[in-house]
């Protein structure tokens, strides 16, 4: 099969490569970018006049269901939305059920997502056994069987020595440690940021510092252990300086943030809306204007869904009674496109954050249109416009804080290595 | 605040009552005008009126209560409606049933109206969105939320004693962090214009960021009681001691504990006032508690006039009237 995508404007950071061109696929591979190669002939010409051609996104974090929550969601419905958002490939937490500590687990997602599924689906193993925080899981182990990474999720490791000698450990496989810092002393059964909302509608607040103390424990054991660790959706702005200050010391450490932080704030909880109940909580105006500015600067070196579908009883519930998380897999893409309509970061450097860059820490090739990678990509009509609606939502999550929100940036193709698996083609 | 209109119907009036955040001064007035027709009701050899006949209050209680729930049964009572008390924390929810399976059940016996108190923050709105469009809702204490019921039968017991809002400095103290009655105390002083809320406590009990609700913060009592003509105390649990909020009950009523001296200090007329049920020896001293200046007591019966007017005004009963008529 041999494709090629003519008129669109590509946009390849990895490559430095901001402009309209032709982009040739063959045997799955991105054969050519520019003039059509000598003998190449094109089964199939996609049209993208007027749209942007973009590396398949790189989605550092979404639960898809499996193993464990099939009721909710699964890998097909959750890679199929992926897909349809433009995300060619996602990386699923360690937190399902059962647990990524076990080899079982790992092959069995990897079984699905090979059977069922729509894109590349990869996972982190866990970083502790069971993610209890108490002795190491089987990283070398899990590393073989195509771990990408490590991580234990969102339960804390609240003693030190664990973690330290877990970073050791991760060190010496050569693993990168997805690390989500909170220090749960502080956060001490808290529901929302302690802020302005907490006050008044009297949740239980979380401080910034449960997350910048936790940061800032991490960096030290760092600095000793020399482990590569990714900080996984940061949140409150004094994380910001801290991990700033280390990769111009030259610690190696990475973060993202996820696409909700970037928009909504503590205010969104005014109504007690349940789909904004998230973990980390939405913090202060000064907190999401801080991670953009972190996202322009490069400290933020990611965004991710960090979507997590619930099914509709989890959410209707009282607010600090709802299980948290929001369907965000639908709206990665068009709401990374408009922050750079409304001037938060320039294009190139959005696009970079949801592909290359995601795709360099979890050490994949993917995220760039270099010849002879691997053809994921999607076009995308940057200007159509879509009401997110329970019905316009792929996922089978509709837990999503955006809902009735207009947004533009509609995917028309997605290809996963040359194959089309969204979009109908006209031949 | 979107959330806030969930409490008025497309004519402005009151449809549920959730919270004082959001309802305007003349509708905050119009209770306590309501109230004040009420409060003649328990005095009479018939302590009823017929506003609420053939109606049906059900009192969900998924947190346990004496004191609120009773007097919103026997507002209840007076205004002759028919009451069912559910303790729900009892018995439902430890089956398994969901709170949204629970209303459907209770729908379907055809109450008008829910008396709401749950322990989590938020819970009487969830409840108000999503019953049937006929039921009223009235929150009855939600977490730290709100307890909109117990600051307006405050401000009518001070209201009672003041003449005018706007003159009036007013000092509440003790745990405001934990409480849902400092938080609806504070949106009705500040609707109805007093002059200064002072918060008093140690800063463990004090919320961050509570100056964004308009008041202004004292750690120090004496110093925070100084020309108050209202004191407003709060009840202290005893498990504050346990998670290192306070070292000890002893060592907050030295500080924090209303004793005759510290009165003293505000002015000469100023009223004391307390949400029940009180522990003496740590937030008041017996003196002051049983002194003069002390309206506690009066804040309970005034608890049913407003509690009644409450229930009038959500089930349409704009011009409430505790005439004298057909009382049965």
């Amino acid at each position: 099969m041999q494709i090629s995508i003519k008129h669109g404007r590509l946009i390849d950071p990895a490559n430095g490569i901001d402009q309209v061109m032709e982009l040739h696929i063959r045997d799955g591979k991105i054969a050519a970018i520019g003039k059509i190669p000598k003998g190449f002939k094109p089964d199939l010409s996609l049209d993208a006049k007027g749209q942007l051609v973009l590396p398949g996104l790189v989605d550092l974090s979404a639960r898809l269901g499996e193993p464990g929550r099939e009721e909710t969601a699964t890998i097909a419905s959750e890679t199929r939305a992926a897909t349809r958002g433009g995300i060619t490939s996602v990386i699923c937490p360690p937190d399902t059920a059962p647990i990524i500590d076990s080899t079982a687990v790992v092959e069995l997602i990897h079984q699905r997502a090979m059977t069922q599924g729509h894109g590349r689906v990869y996972c982190l193993g866990a970083l502790t056994h069971a993610l209890k925080g108490e002795s190491l899981a089987r990283m070398h182990a899990l590393k073989q069987e195509g771990c990408i990474g490590l991580s234990n999720g969102l339960a804390p490791i609240s003693n030190s020595a664990v973690l330290r000698r877990a970073l050791d450990y991760a060190s010496s496989c050569d693993m990168t440690v997805h690390l989500f810092c909170e220090d749960q002393s502080l956060s001490d059964n808290g529901i929302v940021h302690e802020g302005i909302m907490s006050v008044r509608l009297g949740l239980p607040g979380i401080p910034g510092t449960a997350e910048s103390i936790a940061i800032s424990r991490a960096l030290q054991l760092i600095e000793e252990t020399a482990c590569r660790v990714h900080f996984c959706r940061v949140s409150s702005a004094q994380s910001l300086p801290m991990i700033a200050e280390a990769k111009s010391r030259g610690l190696p450490v990475t973060a993202d943030v996820g696409i909700s932080h970037l928009y909504l704030t503590e205010v969104d909880v005014a109504d007690f809306d349940s789909n904004c109940y998230l973990i980390p909580p939405l913090r202060g105006h000064t907190d999401r204007d801080a991670l953009r500015q972190g996202l322009a600067d490069g400290i933020i070196d990611a965004i991710c869904s960090d979507h997590q579908p619930q099914n509709k009883d989890a959410k209707l519930v009282p607010f600090s009674l709802s299980e948290p998380g929001a369907s965000t897999l639908d709206v990665l893409l068009p709401l990374g496109l408009q922050l750079a309509s409304e001037g938060a970061a320039q294009l190139p450097t959005i696009v970079r954050s949801l592909t290359a860059n995601p795709a360099a820490i979890a050490g994949l090739e993917t995220g760039n249109l270099g010849v002879g990678q691997a053809a994921d990509l999607s076009i995308v009509d940057p200007d159509a416009g879509w009401t997110v609606t329970v019905d316009s939502i792929s996922s089978s999550g509709k837990n999503c804080p955006f809902l009735g929100w207009e947004l533009h940036g509609r995917v028309t193709y997605t290809l996963v290595a040359g194959q089309l698996i969204h979009g109908q083609a006209e031949t | 605040m979107t959330g806030n209109n969930i409490q008025l119907d497309e004519h402005g009036r009151l449809k549920h009552f959730l919270t004082i955040e959001g309802l305007d001064r003349s509708l905050l007035l119009n209770i306590l005008d309501n109230a004040e027709s009420f409060s003649g009701v328990g005095d009479r050899a018939i302590k009823k009126v017929p506003i609420l006949r053939g109606k049906t209050v059900a009192n969900l209680f998924f947190e346990p209560s004496t004191r609120t729930r009773t007097t919103f049964e026997l507002a209840a009572k007076r205004l002759s409606a028919d009451i069912l008390n559910l303790n729900i924390s009892s018995s439902a929810t430890k089956k398994g049933e969901s709170l949204l399976d629970t209303l459907r059940t209770l729908e379907a016996m055809h109450c008008d109206m829910f008396v709401v108190r749950h322990a989590n923050s938020g819970a009487a709105h969830f409840i108000a969105k999503h019953v049937a469009p006929h039921i009223s809702v009235i929150n009855g204490g939600d977490g730290r939320h709100a307890h909109p019921t117990q600051a307006m039968l405050d401000m009518f017991t001070i209201r009672r004693h003041k003449q005018d809002f706007r003159e009036l400095r007013v000092a509440i103290i003790g745990d405001i962090l934990h409480s849902r009655v400092a938080r609806s105390e504070i949106h009705a002083l500040s609707t109805l214009g007093v002059s200064e809320i002072r918060v008093i406590g140690p800063r463990t009990l004090i919320p961050r960021h509570v100056e964004t609700l308009g008041v202004h913060v004292y750690h120090n009592m004496s110093e925070g009681l100084k020309e108050v003509d209202v004191i407003m105390m709060l009840r202290l649990q005893q498990e504050r001691m346990r998670s290192a909020l306070l070292p000890s009950a002893s060592e907050y009523f030295q500080l924090y504990g209303l004793t005759e001296e510290k009165l003293a200090l505000a002015k000469t007329d100023a009223i004391v006032m307390h949400p029940g049920p009180i522990n003496r020896g740590i937030e008041i001293d017996s003196k002051v508690a049983d002194s003069s200046q002390s309206v506690i007591l009066q804040q309970v019966s005034h608890g049913i006039a407003v509690r009644m007017a409450v229930m009038a005004l959500t089930m349409g009963h704009s011009d409430a009237r505790a005439g004298d008529g057909d009382a049965d």
